[in-house]
């Protein structure tokens, strides 16, 4: 186990890269503790496989270094990085039986059989695939078979880090939830370093102690879950987090107040930068509609999708969503908006630009 | 609106009649000259089973049989592992995989006379490419019109020439749908190359391999026009395989019985011996 | 317009993919069939679009009998999970290629498909081939596709799967405007809940090849009719727990119980089975008649808006789930509420007898 630097990596797919836009990466720097769960989650082409790859080590980077503690891998090919990967697609050897599939890695390995034997069996209690052992491996479930993907990289006690390239993509959502579980479970228990790369962020964000968000080969967000629900650093990723994502609603900053439709919405704090695109951040859990509000808009959709509301109301030609747990209004009503001035942030040209007060 | 009819079944109906004209027509006639006994004149005598036991028991035919089956199995043995070498040794991306596979195929499109030919010319002692460059370079005695072993290593070449680009074809279609995940995961499990081709390549070229297998065999067990046309079966009857030996007696004695007969149980041995591998190879499957 | 099968069976072999179903939707709105990966929602949209042959029963379509009528007669169309356009035609060719098949004539085909992308936001990509575009434009170019040409009735089949989450929101959230109200019967297959909730309409309910209920979406989320029913449309899963009756009250293994009410004090005694659902069991107190259960909790999930534990309470992995942040202990033994009122009861057999009087 070790901890992951990964210093000023920059990956291009092209020979030679020139401008900015060649690069499938540009200028990665992080580091990531041992013992940690992390999650890469942007949008497809946001280039988190290819750190992953590089990261595994079945590409090279460009340029740059990667660190497993203080040792340098960057050049190092990935069976002798100690790293386990499991696929989109689960990776499983067909001809074998599924305890011959998770013996796999060890025996390559050299270790003797009374060792893997024991180290199987642990492995397969831990899945709950202990009854199926003797099963050949492509007689399986989707589910199952991912979770022998994930075996092979358990097996070994070596392992710097186990990586997973969307592991639920074929499985289906009740499984999801259990596989998911089961995966958090396992990091509970065996505290081995687990990367996790999705486009989901229900996945990343309950899977992970700390997710990085990426965009077009960079880094926008590293935070918490809930920092990145609470306090998005960037619009794209008050956007891309969370169900609806956050409301970004143009508007319009004078006497260091900002104003939404003739009404003054409070924010957080001070502004900070006014300059630029000013636009108001608030996710749809703190819009309120009730008769203080001040924001007048029309009903165009509302969703009763069990645990909540979710209602879409027209401000002028702006859509704003509301979650709501009160009574759902029905599709033209007129309603007031108003925001949690605590949950209320400014983003000029995307990028947060009000202080939180302080207390 | 027409609900669904059985009209589908006129449209097999052109195949179901040119199958009876080609294959159960000529089967039945083959039958029926198989039991009867002839001697001219279009006239026929009841004959049983007579010409089935003549043949099997005949040494003839054993020794046709038993040189079919030789070069049948010689050149399986050759044809798969070598073909399946070189779609290994194929490129799988880029500019010359195109190239790869039109030289592959190159080959299987010249005509099998045209083949038989080629390579009698290519190996004629005198005149031959290969027969000048043997004998008077390299000074090896080679001369497959007068030495048995010399006429077996030509024609089992031949069709190695000839077929191996089918096996490789095949192989190599396998190979190509196999996710690149596979190669990852092997390479992160620590995977040696052989483990690799045996518990990736392998299974997942099972079902193609099967089908090259099967092929080759039934083409190989059949081949007639190119050991025809390069060695005529000899020297002597060194290289007469069944069919040439089938052709010799039906046409070359006109004795139509035998040659029914004959036809029947070489026809029996092909299909039995395909149906058992390819039992065999789908059985785990189920 | 409206589709019907009526006593659909499909059975291949010895293996049983359809039991008898009868099922009737209507034009305008979505029609949902929700259920698992298997379950049988493809089979169900390939025997109403005539992909398939019922082994018995028969198919309906305004008011004709079309069992056995070739799906390409049928006027229907069909957007698959996987995005299937052919490669080598431009986007126009594709969405004019329903159009073509019709013979219709030139100009008019120009109006129709420049219409149809318009809808679609494909405008500006008329000219491009289907691999130069995202998979999120590429299952638009399919869906233009299926609305270009006049049908009665067209299929999605799990349209969003293949698609990134963000995308997924987007188009799902552009979904009924894009069908919208043209006089033909919607039906939309889906593995998620949550998404069948979102679209709202008519939900059918399917599992291992039965139909086990059918209603308005949020009709039967809040009022399942049976045990299986209720766990289909449960996105976490729902928690169960074997209870019994006894007199007044209603007990949980041998600690907890609660004083019977409504509907529930007219049961007889005995064992039922009790489904609540996530989001109903909170960390904190929410209602004067709440019930307090402990448990250690098991695993953790904190997504940002929401808590996740996973506890165990009787020898059984219960969820909760609430709103904001709750900073849950691996290990360590929590507090949980739960209301009466949120709880269903189910008979032996499976059948709903009772539920609190809240909206489930």
């Amino acid at each position: 186990m070790a901890e992951i630097r990964l210093k000023s990596l920059r990956h291009s797919y092209l020979p030679s890269p020139k401008a900015a836009e060649d690069y499938a990466l540009k200028e990665i720097n992080l580091a990531w503790d041992d013992g940690g769960a992390y999650a890469l989650l942007g949008p497809s082409g946001c280039g988190k496989t290819t750190l992953l790859n590089i990261i595994s080590g079945l590409l090279t980077p460009s340029e740059g270094r990667i660190l497993f503690d203080d040792t340098d891998v960057t050049d190092l090919p990935p069976d002798q990085r100690n790293i386990a990967q499991v696929f989109q697609f689960p990776v499983i050897y067909d001809t074998m039986t599924v305890y011959d599939n998770l013996a796999f890695p060890l025996r390559n390995r050299g270790v003797d059989e009374a060792q893997v034997d024991a180290r199987v069996r642990e492995i397969a209690v831990m899945l709950e695939l202990e009854d199926s052992l003797r099963t050949r491996a492509s007689h399986l479930t989707p589910d199952s078979k991912q979770k022998i993907s994930m075996g092979r990289g358990l097996v070994r006690d070596d392992v710097n880090v186990i990586m997973f390239d969307e592991p639920l993509t074929v499985i289906d959502p009740e499984l999801k939830w259990k596989l998911r579980s089961k995966l958090k479970e396992l990091h509970q228990k065996i505290a081995v370093t687990m990367i996790y790369v999705t486009h989901d962020q229900t996945e990343a964000l309950t899977f992970a102690d700390q997710v990085v968000v990426m965009q077009d080969g960079e880094i926008v967000q590293i935070g918490t879950p809930v920092e990145l629900f609470e306090r998005p650093q960037h619009t794209f990723v008050g956007h891309f987090i969370g169900s609806p994502g956050m409301n970004i609603l143009p508007c319009e900053v004078a006497q260091n107040a900002a104003w939404f439709h003739g009404c003054n919405i409070p924010l957080e704090g001070p502004i900070k930068s006014k300059d630029g695109r000013t636009e108001i951040g608030v996710r749809p859990e703190f819009v309120i509609m009730d008769d203080n509000g001040c924001i007048p808009g029309t009903v165009r959709k509302a969703a009763d999708i069990g645990r909540h509301a979710v209602v879409e109301v027209m401000v002028g030609n702006t859509q704003v969503s509301a979650i709501t747990d009160g009574p759902v209004p029905e599709r033209g009503d007129d309603v007031y908006l108003r925001f949690d001035p605590e949950q209320t942030r400014l983003y000029t040209d995307g990028w947060i630009a009000t202080e939180r007060a302080l207390p | 609106m027409k609900t669904e009819n059985q009209r589908g079944w006129l449209f097999v109906l052109p195949v179901l009649l040119l199958v009876a004209f080609n294959a159960l027509i000529p089967l039945m006639t083959v039958v029926n000259y198989s039991v009867q006994e002839t001697f001219g004149n279009n006239q026929f005598f009841w004959h049983g089973l007579g010409w089935f036991e003549d043949i099997l028991r005949s040494e003839r035919f054993h020794a046709a049989l038993g040189r079919q089956l030789f070069f049948t199995f010689t050149i399986l043995a050759i044809e798969i592992p070598l073909g399946v070498i070189i779609a290994l040794a194929m490129p799988r991306k880029g500019f010359w995989v195109p190239v790869c596979l039109v030289l592959m195929a190159l080959p299987m499109l010249i005509p099998w006379n045209v083949v038989g030919s080629m390579w009698n010319i290519f190996t004629l002692p005198e005149i031959g490419l290969l027969g000048y460059f043997l004998n008077d370079v390299l000074g090896v005695n080679y001369d497959m019109t007068q030495q048995p072993v010399a006429a077996w290593i030509t024609i089992i070449v031949m069709d190695v020439w000839h077929w191996t680009s089918l096996v490789v074809l095949l192989a190599y279609a396998g190979l190509v749908s196999i996710p690149d995940a596979y190669y990852q995961a092997a390479k992160i499990d620590g995977a040696s190359n052989w483990s690799v081709f045996r518990y990736i390549q392998l299974p997942k070229m099972k079902r193609v391999l099967t089908i090259a297998i099967l092929l080759r065999f039934m083409d190989s067990f059949n081949i007639y026009t190119e050991p025809f046309t390069l060695t005529g079966g000899g020297p002597g009857n060194s290289t007469t395989l069944l069919s040439i030996d089938l052709v010799k007696i039906a046409l070359g004695q006109f004795d139509l019985g035998p040659a029914a007969a004959m036809s029947l149980i070489y026809f029996a041995i092909t299909l039995a011996v395909s149906w058992l591998f390819y039992t065999l190879m789908t059985k785990d499957e189920q | 317009m409206a589709l019907e099968l009526r006593d659909v069976t499909k059975t291949l072999g010895a293996e049983t993919h359809i039991y008898p179903t009868s099922l009737k939707f209507e034009a305008g709105g979505f029609n949902i069939l929700l259920g698992a990966t298997n379950a049988g929602k493809s089979t169900l949209i390939k025997l109403m679009a005539g992909l398939e042959k019922p082994t018995t029963g028969e198919v309906w379509v305004e008011g004709q009998n079309v069992t056995g009528v070739l799906p390409q007669k049928r006027q229907i169309a069909l957007v698959h999970q996987f995005f299937v356009n052919y490669p080598h035609m431009t986007v126009f060719e594709n969405i004019a290629s329903p159009l073509r098949v019709q013979r219709m004539s030139r100009s008019d085909i120009e109006t129709r498909v420049r219409a149809a992308a318009d809808v679609l936001q494909l405008g500006p990509m008329l000219d491009r081939r289907p691999q130069e575009l995202s998979g999120g434009q590429q299952q638009r170019c399919a869906l233009a596709r299926a609305i270009v040409k006049e049908s009665k009735a067209i299929f999605l089949d799990e349209p969003l799967a293949n698609l990134d989450y963000k995308l997924r929101e987007e188009l799902r959230e552009q979904l009924p405007d894009i069908l919208g109200e043209r006089g033909t019967v919607v039906v939309y297959a889906t593995s998620e809940p949550t998404e069948a909730l979102l679209l709202g309409g008519k939900t059918a309910l399917v599992h291992e090849g039965r139909v086990t209920q059918v209603g308005r979406t949020t009709e039967i989320y809040h009022m399942p009719t049976d045990l299986t029913s209720a766990r289909v449309f449960s996105d976490p899963p729902i928690n169960f727990a074997p209870v019994t009756k006894k007199g007044d009250e209603i007990w949980m293994g041998e600690s907890i119980t609660w004083p019977v009410a409504g509907d529930v004090a007219a049961l007889p005694d005995g064992p039922f089975t009790v489904a609540i659902r996530p989001h109903h069991i909170t960390p904190f107190k929410s209602d004067q008649a709440s019930v307090e259960i402990h448990g250690p909790v098991k695993i953790t999930e904190l997504s940002g808006s929401e808590s996740v534990a996973h506890f165990e309470i009787n020898g059984e992995i219960w969820v909760s789930m609430s709103r904001g942040v709750f900073p849950f202990r691996v290990g360590e033994m929590c507090k949980f509420h739960m209301t009466p009122d949120d709880c269903f009861y189910f008979r032996p057999d499976g059948q709903l007898v009772a539920k609190g009087r809240r909206n489930g």
